[in-house]
This record gives structure tokens, C-alpha cells and sequence, in this order.
């Protein structure tokens, strides 16, 4: 079956993309496909590749980076989300005129039709939020 | 066309599972995720309440949220079944629709 999923919240204050990461980890286990994950609000922060999180904690961004680059899993990051908190890619760099970029590797920015087309092409939409 | 809702939030916090248990239909599935396992235990004052829902749908926990949460000893309501992510990603695929209570 195919999924997707959609992550509200930011890493390190609620379990939601704790839930959505081991939920689609238990789906590609399963043998499902995960088609996207869409990152919207506070969600975005998952996709920041300035984290820098202990040693001994886990890595969030980089757990989303390794399983989007080994399971082929489409990362999507709200760009007018993305504006607001600071998440800046090449084209959003020279679009508002900043002299940096942070989106990690494996995500992209994009718009809400990216979610809309995941909820029509996918099986499933499993929403992770507070 | 079954739908499986799924709660996130203790009702001693929020009211989304007294408003989801209040609306939902006969066949469908209630998981309960997060803070909201803490409900599933035995001994709170939802427990009737979950008992009479339990006896006419299906209730479900999320074990791994009760483990982190160290109520893994304790005993769970009577009618809940527990399971894990995978058994999570299965009841995705039984039901026809998922539904977040957020």
C-alpha cells in the first residue's frame, strides 16, 4: 500500500515526528511504500540540517535524511512555512535576498499542492500533530 | 467504510477522545497514541466509559507509548488491544480512512 504522512509539529517539543518517523519506518518494514512526507507549521524545523542535538539523543533531521535517501522517501517542507521560521533553500536564498541556505539533504521546498497531490495519490494520509 | 481515529491527547488534558468516542460509528476503530495510553490503564474514572465503548467497537493502544511512559506492569482496561508501529501500520491498512483527533 502506499502512504503518506503529514508531520505539524517541530522536533524536540512534541512526539508527533518522533510518532510519523516510527510509523514510517514500521510501514517500509512492512513492505508498504512511503510515498511523501509532508512537513507544514512547526513541522518544518524537522528539516533544518543546523540541528545539532547531543551525542546521545537521536538525530531526528538525520534519521529523516538516511531513510529518504535509502527508501526513496519524498521529504516536503511548506514554503510559506519554510519563510516564516527560517528554513532557506538556493531558490529561496536569492528569492529574499539571504546569504544562506539550511534545507538537509533529502528535503525540498515546495507548496501545499505537493499535499494535496500525496492525499490523492496515496492509499493513505496519516496526519502527526499536537 | 470503516475509519480508524486515532487520539493523541490524555483526556485529563484535552477533550478529543470524549468527542471522538461521542461521534464515531459503530464498525470504527479508536488507537490511542502518545499521551493519550495513559487512559488505557485500568483504575481511571474513564474506565466504565471505555468498557461500554469497548464493547461496541474495537479499542487499541499503542504498546511503545506505554512502555516510554513506564505503565508497561500496569494492567489495561479490559476490551484494548495493544500493538505496535506495525501493528499500527496494519490497522492503516484494514480501515478505510485514517482520522487524527488533533
Amino acid at each position: 500500500m502506499k502512504f503518506s504522512i503529514l508531520v505539524n509539529e517541530g522536533p524536540y517539543q512534541h512526539q508527533a515526528s518522533d510518532s510519523a518517523y516510527q510509523f514510517a519506518k514500521a510501514a517500509l518494514e512492512s513492505g508498504h511504500e512511503v510515498q511523501r512526507v509532508f512537513f507544514y507549521h512547526d513541522g518544518v524545523n524537522n528539516g533544518t540540517n543546523l540541528t545539532t542535538p547531543p551525542q546521545d539523543d537521536r538525530h531526528i533531521q538525520k534519521r529523516w535524511s538516511e531513510m529518504a535517501e535509502s527508501n526513496k522517501v519524498d521529504l516536503v517542507l511548506c514554503v510559506a512555512a519554510c519563510q516564516r521560521r527560517g528554513i532557506v533553500d538556493e531558490g529561496e536564498r536569492d528569492r529574499n535576498k539571504k546569504d544562506a541556505t539550511n534545507v538537509a539533504d533529502g528535503f525540498r521546498i515546495s507548496g501545499l499542492g505537493q499535499l494535496i497531490e500525496a492525499a490523492i495519490e496515496s492509499d493513505r494520509l496519516v496526519t502527526f500533530g499536537d | 467504510m470503516s475509519t480508524l481515529n486515532i487520539v493523541n491527547k490524555s483526556p485529563f488534558e484535552k477533550r478529543s477522545l470524549d468527542q471522538c468516542l461521542s461521534r464515531i460509528g459503530s464498525d470504527d476503530a479508536v488507537l490511542l497514541i502518545e499521551d493519550a495510553v495513559v487512559v488505557a490503564m485500568a483504575g481511571t474514572r474513564y474506565e466504565s466509559d471505555l468498557k461500554s465503548a469497548a464493547a461496541a467497537k474495537k479499542l487499541y493502544v499503542l504498546t511503545p507509548d506505554v512502555e516510554a511512559r513506564g505503565l508497561a506492569d500496569k494492567p489495561v482496561v479490559e476490551g484494548f488491544t495493544q500493538v505496535d508501529y506495525k501493528g499500527f501500520v496494519a490497522l492503516v491498512t484494514e480501515h478505510d480512512r485514517v482520522h487524527s483527533w488533533l
